[in-house]
Order: C-alpha cells, then structure tokens, then sequence
C-alpha cells in the first residue's frame, strides 16, 4: 500500500502535464485550423522549420 | 440599394437608414490594420502557398495567413483595404470577397469555443483521473483506502464541476430567473446535488461517491453544448459572409456636378445619374437619357425593357445600355423596395417560429425530471424516515436521467449533416433548417436565376452566314448589353474592322462596314416584325443589301437543373414552377425540366400569397428561389433556398444558400435533411430506451455509482455514433 503514496501523485502529476500540454495548444490557437495545418505538411515551402506567425 | 434592403431583411426590415451609418461606420474601423478575406475555392496545400505569397509579395503587406478550415485569409496590412488585395488574389486565380464587420462577432465566437473546449480538456483529465481512483474502489478498496481516494477524486472533482459547471450554471440561473425549467436547470441540479452528496459521504466514510459521474456530467454535456455551439458560428459566419459588401451609394446631381452620397439620404425631388451597368438606387421617373433596363432580379423578366424619358423606373433594377438622369420620386422607406420589404416581414410573422425537435424534448424532459426525482426523495421518506438515503436516491436519479444522450442527440446529428452538406456546397444558415427541409412535400423553383443562370446565350450560329460573322462580332463587342456579350462570347471569328461605331441606348449598335452601314439591335428599330411569344430573346443584325438576320438567345439552364427536379420527383415531392416572366419562355422552361405545374407572369405577392395557398392546404413548401420578387415567397415558405448568385435580400432571407451553380445538392440536401431527423429521432429513442431501464433501478435505489457511469458513458458513445453515420 506504500506504492500508493507514490503512485497516486505519479499518476496525477502525468494527467496534468496532459492537461497543461492541451491549455497551452488551446491558448497558442493551434486548433484554429485543423484542416490548414494537415495541407501544409505537404508544402515544402516552411520545410525545415515551421512558418513564423 | 440591395445593401441597404439587405441589412433591413435580417434585423429590422422598416428602418434602414441607421443601421446602415453604423455598419459604414464599423466598417471604417475594422479597415484599419487587418483585412479578412473569404475564399470560396481554396482547398488544398497549393492553394495555401499561393494565397499567401501573393500577398505577401504586394508591397505593404505585412502578413497573410491562410485559414482553410473557415476558407478565409487574415491579411495584416495597415493602409490597405479589400480592394487593394482582391485584384491581387484574382490575379493568381483566386476569387476573394470582403468580410463585412460581422467578422469581428466571428472572433467572439472563436473565443466562446475556445473557453468551451477548455473545459472540455479539464473535465476530460478530471473524469479520467477520478475513473483511476473510482476503479480501484470499485474493485474493492476498503475503508481508509476508500476513504483516502474519495477525498482524493473529491479534491479533484470540486474546482472541476465548479469550473466545467459553469455554463450550464449560468443559463440555469438565468432560466430560473424568468420563471422556466431549461433543460440546465436539472444538469445544474444534478452537479451540484452529487458533488454536496458525494462530500458528505465521503465525510461519513460511506461508500459511494458520485465525484466521477459529476466529472462525467460535465464532460460529455459540454461536448454537446460544443458541437452546439459550432453549428451555430458556422451558420453565423456564412450568413456574415453572403452580406454583400457593395456600399450602397447614389451619384446625386448638384447644379449639374455629380456627388456621391449614400442612398439613404436621397429625398424625393433629387435628381440621380445612373450609369450603364448599374443598379438603380431609388424609384424615379427618367429625365433625360435613353436605355435599356434590366427586371429579371424584380419580375424574373429575361427580356430587357426599353427605357426614355418620362417613364417611372423601380429601385433594384439595372442600367444595361445608356446613362440616365432620374428624378427620385421615392427613396428608403417609401420605395418599392422597401414595400417589398414590409412584404416579408409580414410574411415572417406569418410563417412563425418553428419549434425545434429538441425544444420539444426539453420541454417534456425538465419537469418529468424534477418530478421524479421529487417523487422517490418523498416516497423514500415517506417509507424509510432516512433523510441520507433519500437524498442519495434523489440524486442517484437526477444524475441517471442526465441528459447526456439528449444532449448529444441533436448537435451531434446536426454537425454531421450541416458539415456533409457544406462540403457539397450547401451552407445552412438556421439552426432549424434541416428539420424544416425535412418536413418538405411540394418545392417551389423561380425560374429567371435559379433554374437558368439568368444570362442568355445564342440558341446556334447558323443563320448568320460565314461572311458576317465578323461583322457581328466587331458589332456585339461594341455593347455591354447582355445579348451583345453573348453574342461576342459565341462567336470565335476575327473582328472585322468597322468604322463610325455608335451605340443607340436603347436600340442597338450601328456602325460602317467597308462604307455599307451595320446595324445589330432591337427589330423594331430595325424596321422589321418579330413574334413577341417566342420562348426566346432575340437581336436582329441587318447588314445594307442583305436580308436581316434573326439571332436567338435562351437562357441556359443551370448545372443540375434537369437532374434536380428528376430526383426531387422521384423522392415524391410535388415540384411547381412560378416565375414573373411571359408565359411563352415560362412553359418552354417547365417542358424541358418535366414540371407540369407552372405559372408565369405572377408579382411577388402572387408569389407570396401562392406558397401561403400551398401551405394552407396543408403543404410544406420549400422554396427555391434568387431574385426579389422571391424575397417574399422564400420569407414565407416552410423552408428556402437561394443560389449565391441570388440579391442578398433573397440570400438575407433563405435559410440556406448554394455556393456553387450546380442545383443537384438541393436534391441532395431533402434526403440528407429526412435521414438526419431520422437519425435524430433514433437518438431520442436510444436515450429514453436507456432511461426505460436506469430510472426504475435508480428509483428502487439500486443504481451504484458504476452503474451510472456505465450507463452515461455507453448511451452517449452509442447516440454519437449513430450520428457519425451520417458522414460521408
């Protein structure tokens, strides 16, 4: 049961990463346009690096 | 002018002058810095590169970012408006329109989604860490392990409902406030009866806790109120998109010098110059000048109408030929524009607002739910005298009949379809369009504009003899009258090289050929006899020594036409044809498609008052139609469609607009709009079905907190995939 007080943080430590991870996508507007975002992949234009906004 | 009338259709149809000062004014503003471009044919990697290096190549743009998903591109550039960029997109191929200053309600929207997708992801990681910790107690978990991890989800799940919560709370209190039982006022009810619940027994060491269904709550509700809400922006930022931006302006004489001034400040007794080409701003009777006028947006009349001094004009139709000067008799709210105006505003009244599926269902549920919930917390009180387990099964109800599956019914479906429909070239604009198209049994089509693209083209080239052919089209290049541009475009030979050209507003051209005069025009004019009844326009050429020639033009039909009824007929529906044109070229129309039922020569309160008829005998009418003379119908019937090509009027008041020529996705949009009510109605039946069985075990206070979860989780899963086979 000692594993527990290990665990129990590990495991929500992760889940918050994951959330922070996900508000800071939110925030830097990358869900704006799904559908841009999968069509420039394939323009060698920004190939080595991503277009600066 | 159309402007003007337009803005007046969607708010406020009887006062127009205000609002549009404000939207000028709005505009200004939003000029400054950055301009937002709509781009209707962007769809792929290229078309991002182009966009964007063409504009990022015109001097003084500083940046331009495409946005493929929306088919818009924000352009930073201060000191540059729309028509300065527009020309540079046409240029590499691409069309581009203004976005009007209802683009800015658009980021607003952005905004409201991004705040909901934002408790969307911290409802999701708190439903999915408390499920960790519920598992373990429901697998067995015993007292101060149990205890432990209650407090632990407790802690998690408290900030979580009361953040996540927070939209529901909100309209649940504004509910209440008005006196009504919306469908959040038991959501609210719900959250926060488990919460207080699940704190309490978690203080007592007892062992359920509903911390997990309130996290589960929030999440999937919100993923509803979500799709909701995306529907809702895109049918709001297609209707900001289709308002024309063409300022409506006058070019008003004062002592003879031509002033632009805006059309809402035309007075009676103004004298007006209208150029060839353009749309007449305001009732007035001809003062000086000789043309020709186009009806077709007012009456659906393909021919075009000879206009001279002394005749009374009507604001909205086109200037073909010649310049005129006007005396305004009649300008704003006097016009006859803006008695068609008053037409469809009663015309809305009487159609009335429409209650939707879900509106229905909510209605039913809100009660029922409090009521039952009500019921067991009484009968167990009643039976037992145990106040915590009463308000445990209480709550175990509230949170059992969540409308999670219902929540999820209607904006899942609808999200489905309305996106199926827009990658066909459909854009729905009401929210409660696609049950209304359902409900559809009789389809209303105007003809000039909808069923034909509203521009002649020459019916065949073989009366003209070879050695005139360059004649007539040096002849036709001459004019901007609509036959003459048809004529030039189907036509293929060299010019011919002519002298003295001159164009009679109003008649023809004329001009010398090798010193033998040329003469392309009306027949009258000309001096010879045409059937006026023929179902088709025509223009004569007469070359000095020969016999005329007589030329003849039809408007072509649209894309899909033939197909659109074809397919409308076969799924049962009653097609009827009504147009404000001859009654010749109406039946010659009606014949080709196959519709048996056609009128012609019919006014706009004809029109009107013909779909009222229909959908007094019990009919549901969908109306298809462009022009203004449709406005009132389209306001009227049961459910409207209006080409993009249509007078923003007409597009102001549909309730979904075509992007593309093609008509085949009207067909289309009837059966999709049946099977998504269908569908809808399938969703309703899955999510009472799962209530059928929860509720009783609920009442009976045999429902644990797994059985909850498991019901909530597996009814929404199965209600949103059943929509999901909606998609294409």
């Amino acid at each position: 049961m000692e594993m527990l007080s290990i665990l129990i943080p590990v495991s929500l430590g992760l889940g918050t990463a994951g959330l922070v991870a996900f508000i800071w996508a939110l925030r830097s507007r990358q869900f704006e346009d799904p559908k841009g975002d999968a069509e420039r992949i394939l323009s060698d234009k920004w190939d080595d690096r991503p277009k600066p906004d | 002018m159309a402007d003007l009338t337009a803005s007046g259709f969607s708010a406020c149809p009887a006062c127009d002058a205000a609002p549009l000062a404000q939207r000028l004014a709005d505009r200004a503003e939003v000029a400054q810095g950055t301009v937002i471009l709509s781009l209707p044919t962007a769809h792929c990697a290229t078309c991002i590169t182009d966009v964007e290096t063409a504009l990022t190549a015109h001097p003084g743009v500083r940046n331009a970012r495409v946005n493929l998903t929306l088919r818009r591109v924000t352009v930073e550039a201060p000191g540059l408006a729309a028509d300065d960029l527009i020309p540079v997109l046409a240029r590499v191929g691409y069309e581009a329109h203004e976005l009007d200053p209802d683009a800015l309600s658009a980021t607003t929207a952005d905004r409201q989604g991004r705040d909901l997708l934002m408790r969307i992801g911290v409802s999701g990681f708190a439903m999915m860490n408390i499920m960790i910790l519920s598992v373990a107690v429901w697998s067995g978990a015993e007292s101060a392990t149990r205890d432990l991890f209650h407090w632990i989800s407790g802690a998690i799940a408290l900030p979580t409902v009361f953040f996540a919560g927070q939209p529901f709370f909100r309209s649940a209190w504004a509910a209440i406030r008005v006196g009504r039982l919306g469908m959040d006022v038991p959501i609210s009810l719900a959250l926060i009866l488990a919460s207080a619940i699940s704190v309490y027994e978690t203080m007592e060491s007892g062992h359920h806790a509903y911390f997990d269904a309130a996290a589960m709550l929030c999440f999937f509700l919100l993923i509803g109120r979500y799709l909701d809400h995306r529907t809702r922006a895109i049918a709001r930022s297609a209707a900001a998109e289709l308002t024309a931006l063409e300022v409506p302006r006058a070019a008003l004489l004062v002592d003879g010098a031509e002033q632009t001034v805006p059309v809402a400040s035309l007075r009676p007794g103004d004298l007006i110059r209208v150029r060839p080409g353009a749309r007449i701003p305001a009732d007035g009777e001809i003062v000086e000048g000789r043309s020709e006028i186009d009806r077709a947006l007012l009456t659906g009349e393909t021919l075009p109408v000879l206009a001279q001094p002394g005749q009374m004009l009507s604001a909205g139709e086109v200037n073909l030929t010649g310049p005129l000067t006007l005396r305004v008799t009649a300008a704003g709210r006097d016009s006859s524009l803006a008695r068609l105006t008053t037409l469809v505003e009663a015309a809305e009244a009487a159609r009335g607002r429409y209650t939707s599926l879900a509106e229905r269902a909510s209605r039913l549920y809100s009660p029922s739910v409090h009521l039952m919930a009500l019921c067991s917390f009484a009968g167990w009180m009643w039976m037992t005298g145990d106040l915590r387990l009463a308000v445990n099964i209480a709550a175990a109800v509230l949170i059992v009949t969540c409308p999670c599956a219902l929540g999820l019914a209607v904006p899942a479906v609808a999200t489905a379809a309305s996106g199926r429909l827009f990658r066909r070239g459909l854009l729905i604009k009401d929210g409660t369009a696609l049950e209304r198209l359902a409900e559809v049994d009789t389809v209303v089509f105007d003809k000039t504009g909808t069923l034909t693209l509203g521009r002649p083209t020459l019916v065949s080239d073989d009366p003209l003899p070879a050695d005139l052919r360059p004649v007539a089209r040096a002849l036709a290049q001459a004019s901007a009258h609509p036959l003459s541009v048809a004529l030039a475009a189907a036509l293929t030979d060299e010019p011919a090289e002519l002298s003295e050209v001159t164009e009679h507003p109003g008649f023809g051209v004329s001009a010398r050929w090798g010193g033998r005069p040329v003469r392309l025009g009306r027949a009258d004019w000309l001096g010879v006899s045409d059937h006026e009844d023929r179902p088709t326009s025509a223009t004569w050429l007469a070359v000095e020594r020969q016999a005329p020639v007589r030329l003849e033009f039809t408007d072509e039909l649209r894309p899909g036409a033939a197909d659109c009824v074809a397919r409308l007929r076969k799924a049962g529906l009653r097609v009827l044809l009504i147009s404000g044109d001859r009654p010749a070229a109406v039946a010659d129309l009606a014949a080709r498609l196959g519709i048996d039922d056609h009128r012609a020569a019919v006014d706009p309160q004809g029109k009107e008052a013909m779909v009222a008829d229909l959908a007094a005998q019990g009919g549901h009418v969908l109306m298809v139609g462009d022009g203004l003379n449709d406005t009132a119908a389209l306001a009227r019937a049961h459910a409207s469609i209006s080409p993009a090509s249509a007078l923003d009027a007409a597009r102001v008041a549909s309730d979904m607009v075509l992007t593309g020529s093609d008509l085949v996705p009207v067909a289309e949009a009837v059966a999709l709009a049946r099977l998504a009510t269908r569908r809808i109605r399938q969703n309703f039946a899955i999510s009472i079905a799962y209530n059928i069985v929860a509720v009783p075990l609920a009442v009976a206070g045999m429902v644990t907190p797994l059985i909850a979860a498991l019901a909530m989780s597996l009814s929404s899963i199965t209600v949103t995939l059943n929509a999901l086979r909606l998609r294409d």
